[in-house]
């Protein structure tokens, strides 16, 4: 096509870019690895330093055990935003999860705990559907009364089991924290999740319907898309995602809070954005979220490191979240 | 007059809520009166400018996620100007300082052509970090006379003064502006930005205008949390939900074009009425968030049926 589109060499670069997101994300990944380890010698690459090993296996399966549920939570955004949404509630239903599981299990026992926290991740999810694919509601401002009305129950809740202690399941500590050859095993949970959502998006009719509902809903409409249907079902396996990742962020920070994973709410809509995901719909990849994910840990490592008060550190965080966006808007074009 | 209710629908139906729930609360509580009144205003202040600023970025069709951390740098900036310089040049320098801040947020989504969510996502933690750096700690203090011009009543007795503040501030800002060319051309792109700009509105102006305004009010805000708490807090409140919730309360449609800003202040004073009766009535204030959380999606969910009603018929 080269030879009829009198396209100059850096439009033809950004198309390239545009078809294959993960590439220049991949690249910024790496470039931040290299200032982590210019800046602290052997953390990386534990040789330096004179330990055995090239790349630290510690620091890399830290690196991908905390960026795992934000991943996961960034998936909910990634799928939401296909259809133009986005799921601002993600955070309080990972937190009421982590909180009724733990809670629960010290009454009740394991496995109905588990099962209750991730029906109250599907209730949310249920109730986020039917206002957006029914009332026609805007998905912000649902997902955010939901997220309200969910922070109310669980301090409703709270009170009611405040005396009944708390139990971290052993399988939840064991994907948590343990480690299989160096790598976290939150790997043997996300990488079938990952390949599912993969599935889901590329190979399934219900991927499609998302696409084709985010780039035109009155089209996909036309064409005999039912819609609530099919916003009901995206919602509900955000809320059920959403309290899979509050599970998994509990075996991890073993601690019961009211606000456990509300701090990844935001990250996670900045990984999915970052990796490449329209706000508007229509547009978007879960192996860029995932990217995403990685690169906002490693900014967090490399922030921390530079010995900032925290409000510097704060603050950059926020401009190189829009630094990344705009860069990859100007390359790309798109939006 | 009949053009006059259909034009005013929504406010005039807001406008009765909160008369009924005005007389509710004197059911419950027969001794509420004017103290109570001021109490509920002057709670409402910090509210109602986070939520007039939100309402004019949706009107232009965006929407402002930085409100609250925009509030807090103003806040820790009146705290901390306030004990080394006179008051008036240290509430003008905050103003500006707010003003500024708009601006920016304004400028990065035209000039970047990033979404504004995401814009003002970033922004959001580039305020609250700002506003750690100026005061690490709540400190600082804010001067006598701004602590006491939002508490008692003006003038007669049981017309609460924080209820004057609001109304002057939000006037001298919005009704020149409403009634300039600026107006329209806010209306014109939150409309339809691309027949705007067909139209000749310089549609990125207007767009960085109106954050500006927001970041006015936001600083209006800020002004008022210190006035409020004697002190600067540097993390920010609860206030972008609930400008948000107001907003779309007040008749505001997200997406941009319609609606005013009486109809989200009037949703302020609704939202703190509610919060103040259900104290009075002794429930758990926990389940008043789930309470007020429900009417906010709602009325939310009533107001699109009828608007997708009256489109079909």
């Amino acid at each position: 096509m080269s030879l009829v589109t009198p396209d100059t060499p850096m439009v033809r670069f950004g198309h390239f870019l545009r078809d294959n997101p993960v590439i220049p994300l991949l690249v910024l990944l790496f470039l931040m690895i290299a200032a982590l380890e210019i800046m602290r010698p052997g953390i990386v690459t534990p040789f330096r330093a004179g330990r055995d090993g090239i790349i630290s296996t510690f620091w890399a399966g830290n690196l991908i055990k905390f960026a795992i549920p934000l991943a996961m939570l960034a998936a909910c955004q990634v799928l939401t935003m296909l259809t133009a949404g986005i799921d601002l509630s993600v955070g309080i239903v990972a937190t009421v999860a982590a909180f009724v599981c733990a809670t629960l299990s010290a009454i009740w026992g394991v496995t109905p705990a588990v099962l209750v926290a991730l029906a109250t991740g599907l209730m949310v999810g249920l109730v986020n559907g039917i206002g957006v694919g029914l009332v026609r509601v805007h998905p912000l401002i649902m997902t955010l009364g939901t997220g309200l009305i969910a922070t109310g129950c669980l301090q409703v809740y709270q009170r009611l089991v405040i005396n009944a202690g708390s139990e971290i399941p052993s399988f939840l500590e064991w994907l948590g924290i343990g480690r299989t050859f160096g790598m976290p095993n939150g790997l043997f949970l996300f990488i079938p999740f990952a390949l599912f959502i993969f599935w889901l998006m590329r190979m399934t009719g219900f991927g499609r319907l998302l696409f084709a509902l985010g780039s035109n809903e009155h089209a996909a409409k036309l064409s005999g898309v039912r819609s609530w249907q099919v916003y009901v079902a995206l919602y509900v396996l955000s809320g059920l995602i959403a309290a899979i990742a509050g599970l998994l962020y509990l075996g991890m920070i073993r601690q019961t809070s009211l606000s456990l994973a509300n701090p990844l709410l935001l990250p996670s809509v900045a990984a999915a954005v970052i990796g490449g995901t329209s706000i508007f719909g229509g547009r978007g990849s879960f192996a860029g979220a995932i990217v995403g994910a990685l690169i906002i840990r490693v900014l967090d490592t490399v922030l921390t490191l530079m010995q900032m008060p925290e409000g510097a550190r704060t603050a950059l965080f926020g401009i190189i979240i829009l630094a990344v966006t705009a860069i990859y808007v100007r390359i790309t074009g798109s939006r | 007059m009949n053009e006059f209710a259909r034009k005013h629908g929504w406010v005039l139906g807001l406008l009765a809520l909160m008369v009924v729930l005005l007389a509710l609360t004197r059911i419950f509580q027969p001794s509420f009166g004017a103290s109570g009144l001021e109490s509920i205003a002057r709670a409402a202040l910090p509210f109602a400018f986070a939520t007039a600023g939100m309402a004019v970025v949706v009107i232009v069709g965006g929407i402002d996620l930085s409100v609250a951390s925009i509030m807090a740098v103003c806040a820790v900036s009146t705290a901390v100007l306030m004990e080394r310089m006179a008051g008036i040049p240290a509430v003008l320098l905050v103003l500006g300082f707010g003003l500024v801040m708009g601006l920016i947020n304004g400028a990065l989504i035209v000039l970047t052509r990033v979404p504004d969510i995401v814009v003002t996502l970033a922004m959001l933690f580039v305020w609250e970090g700002v506003a750690l750096l100026i005061l690490e700690t709540p400190g600082g203090s804010a001067a006598d006379w701004l602590q006491s011009s939002i508490r008692g009543s003006f003038v007669i007795p049981g017309f609460p003064a924080a209820l004057v503040v609001i109304a002057v501030c939000i006037a001298v800002v919005w009704i020149p502006i409403r009634r300039s060319k600026l107006g329209l051309s806010i209306y014109a792109t939150g409309s339809d930005e691309l027949a705007a700009f067909r139209s000749g509105v310089a549609v990125g102006r207007t767009k960085i205008a109106a954050y500006g305004i927001c970041g006015l009010f936001c600083a209006m805000g800020g002004l008022s949390l210190a006035a409020l708490t004697g002190i600067g807090e540097p993390v920010p409140g609860p206030y972008l939900l609930a400008s948000v919730a107001a907003v779309v309360l007040g008749g505001v449609v997200l997406g941009g074009g319609r609606g005013g800003l009486l109809g989200p202040i009037i949703a302020v004073f609704i939202l703190r009425i509610v919060r103040t009766d259900l104290t009075l009535l002794a429930v758990d204030p926990n389940v008043t968030v789930i309470i007020e959380g429900t009417i906010m999606v709602g009325v939310v969910m009533l107001g699109t049926i009828a608007t997708l009603r009256s489109a079909r018929s």
